[in-house]
């Protein structure tokens, strides 16, 4: 609990010195500090939104880099395989030497499992794939997780070949 | 008189599905027990001057429609029974009816009570006896013609079924479109039936489950808006939102208290996920619930708000647990299999659940036990109770990607299919409105 506390409130506060404002505390929020929701209004973020930029180039050079950006899981599993070592590896390495960049870890699950559960199993691969990549050296504060449950798959088929593409973690490059 | 009859006899002859329009009901399941369906005629309700005739035909439709919804009755009409006078509202010709073979009858009236507004006469008959069952009226305005028939429908259930009423309600769920790589989710509102759909939310940020609070006035549901999952509140009626917890913090799965004060959710850091509570006006420092180095989640209130239901993988598969709504007390009750998504009953002692693995919609008691699989489809899950406790509603995916949204009688009984413009999923159903 602690740890991601911490990372939220680093995150935040990279977020928000750009705007001059004070760093988060690193403790649970205020009460009454909720923000609005951005698509009630106009459409842009709040302070609680970390502006994810995406950088397509930069994704371009670490699949390049690293031969991937994806790791795959097994069925209701979340360990990090060898095949998928080596390219947390390759893809650390990218990341230790571009350290201007920080990157989204995404976790994902197959359409065969109730939408909460995966929720929270897409969270357990994307800290699996962090831990990794923090073990070989790429600081917590470049990395973010999140996961997307089963509301992105990237194979649209219903079998087995297509959930064992949907089962991953993609490392996605952002500012 | 002669030709009356001679119509009303025709119309019994004729087998009821090729008279019906029909029904969007599939035969899932047919548990032993189910008691024989109710035959019911509903005419037209005559309308008194100033008032379109067109309404009283329409309600009477949607009273029809929605005590077939039931699955516990057989309703005939309007179209086919003759037209009815306001003086036969509370006199009507019994010995007509019941030799043409009906049990039950629906009769009434709509008239103007002031500009734009109307009252509803609503009234059930036991033919048989020659008996007045109910006599309601309902004012509503004439643009709410729909609300009153609902009233009409749930009155007449809840007097023949001894049942508490479900029609009058709506349903809040994730209307989807698009391929199932590009699928765009928003959340959508409608009457129990279908009617008056409209959208909340507009689609630039993928939602999905989204929960009434208990007075039917707020949603709290799950956006992927910011590019992290997290629990939202919206005010219906004004469409204000807010972040339930302030933050960047993974949050999911959120269900209100009973008393509509509470939100408890799953979070989800460092690779656990764990249920936590917080006050659903943001007035309180959130509070963990659970602690197993696992997934929790999908929490569930008791109807009197002093225990929650939720899944959790600690003990290696997906199983239901309850404790005590302080997180004290974590006891599993769930043994047929795995198991996850529980949905407390607000009526009884019983709980909704998936069955994973075949991903089948079922109920066992809350103590444990009494495991019972109602659904049969490629992939059922997100059960929602009626607020009388007799229906479940789920959604149903199938193996070509497409979903829509079900309800199955608790009691056994078909599933029936509701109709939704688009694809559906993650249904809640309200409360009573009232």
């Amino acid at each position: 609990m602690r740890k991601s506390l911490t990372i939220a409130a680093l995150s935040l506060s990279l977020g928000l010195a750009a705007c001059g404002r004070k760093p988060a505390p690193e403790t649970l929020p205020p009460a009454q500090a909720g923000p609005t929701d951005p698509s009630a209004g106009s459409g842009t973020t709040s302070d609680d939104e970390v502006d994810l930029v995406e950088l397509p180039g930069s994704q371009s050079a670490l699949v390049a880099a690293a031969g991937s950006d994806t790791i795959f899981f097994g069925t209701d599993r979340s360990d990090v395989s060898s095949d998928a070592q080596a390219t947390l590896r390759a893809q650390a390495r990218w990341l230790l030497a571009n350290p201007a960049v920080r990157a989204s870890v995404e976790g994902h699950a197959d359409e065969r499992g109730t939408r909460e559960y995966n929720q929270a199993l897409g969270e357990r691969r994307a800290q699996a794939a962090k831990m990794f990549l923090m073990a070989q050296g790429v600081p917590e504060t470049r990395l973010l997780t999140i996961s997307w449950g089963k509301e992105r798959p990237v194979a649209t088929g219903a079998d087995e070949s297509a959930w064992a593409q949907n089962r991953r973690s993609v490392t996605v490059v952002v500012r | 008189m002669r030709s009356f009859l001679f119509a009303v006899a025709a119309f019994i002859a004729v087998p009821a599905s090729a008279q019906d329009e029909p029904p969007p009901v599939e035969v899932e399941v047919e548990s032993g027990g189910v008691t024989r369906a109710i035959s019911i005629a509903v005419p037209a309700l005559p309308a008194e001057a100033g008032v379109a005739v067109s309404i009283g035909r329409n309600i009477a439709e949607v009273i029809a429609s929605g005590l077939r919804s039931s699955g516990r009755f057989a309703p005939i009409g309007p179209g086919g029974l003759p037209n009815t006078s306001v003086a036969q509202a509370e006199t009507p010709a019994y010995g007509e009816w019941r030799a043409a073979g009906v049990q039950q009858l629906v009769s009434g009236f709509v008239r103007s009570s002031g500009p734009n507004q109307i009252t509803v006469g609503c009234y059930l008959h036991d033919v048989v006896a020659g008996r007045e069952l109910v006599r309601q009226g309902f004012a509503v305005s004439a643009d709410n013609w729909r609300r009153a028939a609902h009233k009409c429908a749930d009155a007449i259930y809840g007097r023949l079924t001894g049942e508490g009423a479900f029609l009058d309600t709506r349903i809040v769920f994730v209307a989807e479109t698009g391929p199932k790589d590009r699928r765009v989710k928003r959340i959508a509102l409608m009457d129990s039936d279908g009617a008056n759909l409209r959208y909340l939310t507009e689609g630039e940020a993928t939602v999905v489950t989204p929960r009434f609070s208990p007075d039917g006035r707020r949603l709290a549901y799950v956006s992927y808006a910011g590019r992290r999952a997290r629990v939202w509140v919206l005010d219906i009626a004004t469409g204000a939102r807010r972040l339930l917890v302030p933050g960047l913090a993974l949050t999911s799965a959120p269900r209100f208290s009973p008393d509509g004060s509470r939100i408890a959710y799953a979070r989800s850091a460092d690779g656990n996920t764990d249920v936590w509570i917080a006050n659903a006006d943001g007035s309180s420092v959130p509070q963990r619930l659970t602690s197993a180095p696992g997934i929790d989640t999908s929490p569930s209130f008791s109807p009197d708000g002093r225990r929650i239901a939720f899944e959790s993988d600690r003990s290696g598969s997906q199983q239901i647990y309850v404790m005590d709504a302080d997180g004290m007390n974590q006891r599993r009750i769930s043994f047929g299999g795995p198991s996850a998504s529980p949905a407390w009953s607000p009526r009884v002692d019983r709980i909704a659940f998936v069955r994973v693995g075949a991903f089948r919609v079922g109920v066992m008691n809350a103590s444990g036990g009494a495991e019972q699989l109602l659904t049969d489809g490629w992939q059922d899950e997100s059960p929602s109770w009626a607020p009388n406790g007799q229906f479940v509603m789920f959604n149903r995916f199938t193996r070509e990607g497409r979903s829509s949204l079900f309800a199955v009688p608790v009691g056994g009984g078909s599933v029936r299919r509701l109709p939704t413009p688009q694809d559906g999923s993650d249904p809640s159903w309200s409360p009573l409105q009232r």
